[in-house]
């Protein structure tokens, strides 16, 4: 009954409506899809027909030379393993920081707490780009120019990734931590064998937010990062017209084979991300 | 108590910290799962921000070689900085208005059509509702250089992809990257592309979470659905747009990857894609005025500042 009522008056317009509505979703759909369609098809194709009319989305012809031009003329490879690596290990060790200032937050009472928590909250509206001068100076100072620190330890434990591990932390039973307890548990015991098993969810969102950022990150990369063997994706596919005399097909291939993990990783969990992601937005 | 005490008696010494460790861990051990984030948060934030400050009011006069120790020299200048940002730089005003644009741009279109496109998506009955939850975030986790690279070809004046739909359209195709008219424009689109899709889901995320029966409660008060949108669903997403619009206006004053790859390490013609992250990267990685560049960190941090609790107080009139 509530039900018949409820479609009467939303849905109200009907059929033809509804197909309207269809097809205005698939549009959007399409229009988003388009310039990744491109992408793929211009690395299959000749330099000389992506300069040429009539254009068209899909390739007159097939080819595979970009992607033979790709790992045979330019450090792709290496940029590749080295973004694998930077991102890998800031991400580790990001996430399990971030989960232990959430748990901090969330599970134990001590002095300073809300000021501790305020300073998170601060260096969220504080834009890292202010940062960019001093914190290259420091990297001079220590060293780091060059080399995966630089890339790896600044900034590592993000507010955001803090917050959101505080809000799942607390759902954690307080029961189950104070049984380990009388089971004469410490408490990194209890962190690594009760909370953080708990919390495996909020783990992956974090890890994944916290790879796609670190993987897709290009001013600082670009900043710190001078020797192109050294370089991460980002830069390397940015400088690829340069140096290397590359073709627009060839970077297209890089493109899309740079872009191919993230998205995959993506569609494997996009309903955990999304809700991750948007939580916080709706509470407000 | 007294058997506290026999024991501490009995093994003086060497237990005498695990044991002060097993009754007072529960107290210290907050401190040392926060020790990451208070080093990190030192090191990494607070004293940069006090060196970027300390750098604004000085002057680059010079660089010391490495051998002799390497480092800066410095020389005292007040507030030149500021005054000359404020009153005499005209790339640097053009910078602000640029981000004004693009910020407009991002309220004012991509806004509406988020909403819209989560309305859409929220309805009964609508298809590909994984689909576009896919296709919509699928732009916002590309590199932005990768986005950037991909709309040079759509860009592109002859062979462009953007220019040959406007063609078949009977439309004659614009310098979208060449005409400086045409700059912002192309800027936004290619806005519009990564994050219409992700801000309608945040939208989406927002009315799913408004409460059925209280518009079904409305309607049956003989509400409209005009009216029950105005009055129960909107107010609902009220911190959604708070948050998605204060993120787009920071994202605004802080693009950088895009401008910089689609004009070539450049600003594009005559500044049209100059924006105030680009421009302190100019300033103090290419022309090392470092001082300068950190005037110009402090200042849009002021304005982004200033743009927030303005949203915050106008959201909060908003909900009186």
């Amino acid at each position: 009954m509530h039900l018949k009522v409820k479609r009467a008056n939303i849905m109200g317009p009907g059929r033809v409506n509804l197909m309207f509505m269809n097809s205005v979703v698939l549009i959007g759909v399409l229009l988003t899809a388009i310039p990744f369609i491109y992408m793929i098809t211009a690395s299959f194709r000749q330099q000389g027909e992506l300069y040429s009319l009539p254009v068209t989305i899909m390739p007159r012809e097939w080819h595979g030379h970009n992607y033979v031009k790709l790992f045979g003329d330019t450090h792709f490879v290496i940029w590749y393993g080295n973004t694998i690596f930077t991102a890998g290990l800031r991400t580790a060790l990001g996430v399990y920081f971030a989960a232990l200032a959430g748990a901090a937050f969330a599970k134990y009472e001590f002095r300073f707490k809300r000021f501790f928590f305020f300073l998170v909250l601060a260096t969220l509206t504080l834009p890292f780009q202010v940062l960019l001068v001093p914190l290259f100076l420091m990297m001079v100072d220590f060293g780091w120019v060059d080399t995966y620190w630089a890339v790896i330890v600044p900034g590592i434990v993000a507010a955001f990734n803090i917050f959101l591990m505080r809000q799942y932390i607390e759902a954690v039973p307080d029961e189950l931590m104070d049984a380990a307890r009388i089971d004469g548990a410490s408490e990194f015991g209890i962190f690594h064998r009760i909370i953080l098993p708990l919390v495996r969810p909020a783990l992956g969102v974090v890890a994944i937010l916290t790879f796609v950022n670190t993987w897709n990150d290009f001013l600082w990369p670009l900043i710190v990062l001078h020797d192109d063997t050294k370089y991460l994706l980002s830069i390397g596919i940015a400088t690829m017209d340069g140096p290397y005399d590359v073709e627009i097909g060839a970077i297209m291939a890089a493109s899309f084979l740079s872009t191919l993990p993230i998205l995959i990783v993506f569609i494997l969990m996009q309903r955990q991300i999304i809700a991750g992601l948007t939580q916080g937005a709706i509470r407000g | 108590m007294s058997a506290r005490a026999l024991t501490t008696a009995d093994n003086p010494q060497p237990f005498a910290l695990a044991d002060w460790w097993s009754r007072n861990q529960r107290k210290v051990i907050p401190y040392i799962f926060l020790a990451p984030f208070l080093v990190s948060l030192l090191v990494f934030t607070v004293y940069p921000a006090g060196a970027a400050f300390f750098l604004s009011f000085q002057r680059v006069r010079g660089f010391i070689s490495p051998e002799e120790g390497g480092g800066v020299v410095l020389e005292y200048k007040g507030l030149d900085n500021y005054e000359r940002l404020l009153t005499k730089d005209k790339r640097f005003r053009t910078a602000i208005i640029n981000g004004a644009e693009f910020a407009l741009g991002t309220v004012l279109i991509q806004m509406p059509i988020a909403l819209g496109m989560a309305l859409l998506m929220n309805a009964p009955h609508i298809r590909f509702k994984v689909l576009a939850r896919l296709a919509f975030f699928a732009p916002y986790i590309t590199s932005a250089i990768v986005v950037g690279w991909i709309f040079t070809l759509i860009f592109q004046d002859r062979y462009g992809l953007l220019n040959a739909a406007l063609n078949a359209l009977g439309l004659e195709g614009v310098g979208w990257l060449t005409n400086k008219a045409f700059v912002m424009p192309a800027l936004i689109i290619l806005g519009l592309w990564t994050w219409c899709g992700y801000n309608s889901l945040f939208f989406l995320a927002g009315l799913q979470n408004v409460p059925d029966d209280l518009k079904e409660a409305a309607r049956i008060d003989g509400a409209n659905t005009i009216r029950v949108f105005w009055h129960i669903t909107i107010p609902f997403l009220r911190p959604v747009f708070v948050f998605v619009v204060i993120t787009g206006l920071i994202g605004s004053f802080s693009l950088f990857s895009q401008p910089y790859l689609l004009f070539d390490s450049g600003a594009g013609p005559g500044d049209a894609g100059l924006f105030p992250v680009m421009y302190l990267f100019f300033m103090g990685f290419e022309n090392f005025r470092m001082g300068y560049a950190s005037a110009i960190g402090y200042l849009l941090t002021a304005i982004i500042l200033l743009i927030t609790g303005l949203q915050l107080l106008l959201f909060r009139l908003w909900r009186v």
